[in-house]
């Protein structure tokens, strides 16, 4: 790939998702940008960033930034953190929510997996709750990824990674090669178009916010904006859910570290 | 970590062996239910057996449930890998004893994020 070639798509990311593409990563805008510039009729990518270089902006723009962030994603992905959540988190946020209300959030939910991946753990492990007014937020920076998300749709690779079989046969119809999560567990998310760096609408509370393997894209200045506005976000009580690799330290004093299940989760001081 | 692979496939049972030596397990085969359930008495040490659904004379749910109807296997993990794809039958599956279902085809990474999901951990 040529070098002012990456360099043009670097700046446009940058400037758009905030996210940093050092030159290591070449390859990456390479895979992501190939298959996006044959979809939309061009020889290759030098042809694709010509015609982007053409106009300052537009819905061309907007898709090669969205195929650049787009994470990837699987169902109880790491798995930890799944189980910090049902042993400990839910049922102490459980007993203490008088108005039998969660609110969770799910950022940079990419196809869904994560947030679908709670709906069945409340499903399975907490029945209770059918009673309660119970929200799952899922917002993604890209229309495409929120699409698949919404149809709840996925192949048989995707469902075979990471979902245990009790879930699997009790939560999904499958259509030939496709598994779709039945009805129940569709509706319990709200899917939402959302970029984390642009003004965010307003949003109610939340008891607990994951927003996992997204932070990591950032400079540090978007980090610890992003993490000032979960802040204000997130209930006194609330949990905040980061990746395996990551953590708020030297980026957010006001986050405290606690460990659950051998897993770190934050709460505010 | 001591594994058998089940399967009247010699192809795949190669497959899985392929799969499965890297992730640190000794390895033994049996290319029947039969041949199978012999073998387990032979070794105490079993944590994990891999076993296919569709075999000739004795297919893998009858396999599985034959080793849970013994207390003395109880600490084995039983996973099916199987062509086998409805939700109903991994439903009996489960209902018959096993841990965890795995859809063929899959992926080296698929079988280590399931053998993860019944407390087997591989580095």
């Amino acid at each position: 790939m040529d070098t002012t070639d990456f360099c043009y798509v670097r700046d446009l990311v940058q400037r758009r998702a905030a996210i940093v593409l050092e030159t290591e990563k070449t390859y990456l805008v390479e895979s992501r940008l190939q298959p996006l510039a044959r979809r939309e009729g061009f020889l290759n990518i030098a042809e694709l960033v010509a015609k982007l270089r053409m106009s300052a902006t537009g819905e061309l723009h907007g898709r090669v930034v969205e195929a650049m962030t787009t994470n990837e994603t699987s169902f109880f992905r790491d798995l930890q953190p799944f189980e910090a959540f049902r042993k400990v988190i839910l049922p102490e946020l459980i007993a203490k929510r008088a108005t039998r209300q969660l609110r969770i959030w799910c950022a940079a939910c990419s196809t869904g997996q994560e947030p679908y991946s709670i709906a069945m753990l409340l499903r399975e492990h907490f029945p209770q709750l059918a009673t309660w007014d119970v929200k799952i937020l899922a917002t993604d920076l890209s229309t495409q990824v929120l699409e698949k998300a919404r149809s709840g749709s996925f192949n048989q690779i995707e469902v075979n990674r990471g979902l245990g079989a009790p879930y699997l046969s009790k939560y999904f119809d499958r259509q030939g090669l496709t598994w779709q999560l039945k009805a129940p567990i569709r509706q319990m998310i709200e899917f939402r178009h959302m970029n984390l760096i642009e003004p965010w609408p307003t949003l109610p509370s939340m008891d607990v916010v994951f927003i996992r393997n997204v932070l990591i894209y950032f400079d540090i200045q978007t980090k610890k904006d992003i993490l000032r506005r979960v802040r204000h976000l997130l209930r006194p009580d609330g949990y905040l859910f980061l990746g395996g690799a990551e953590s708020t330290m030297n980026l957010d004093d006001s986050f405290v570290r606690t460990e659950v299940e051998k897993f770190s989760v934050y709460r505010l001081r | 970590m001591n594994a058998m692979i089940v399967d009247d496939s010699r192809a795949m049972r190669r497959i899985l062996r392929q799969i499965v030596e890297p992730l640190g397990f000794q390895v033994i085969e049996a290319g029947h239910g039969v041949e199978a359930l012999n073998r387990v008495s032979e070794f105490p040490d079993l944590d994990l057996i891999l076993v296919d659904w569709n075999m000739p004379e004795m297919n893998g749910i009858d396999f599985v449930t034959a080793i849970r109807a013994n207390p003395a296997h109880r600490g084995i993990k039983l996973v099916m890998v199987t062509t086998e794809t409805e939700p109903s039958k991994m439903a009996r599956a489960l209902m018959a004893g096993v841990d965890e279902f795995v859809m063929k085809p899959f992926t080296p990474e698929i079988l280590v994020d399931k053998l993860r999901l019944i407390g087997i951990s591989v580095e």
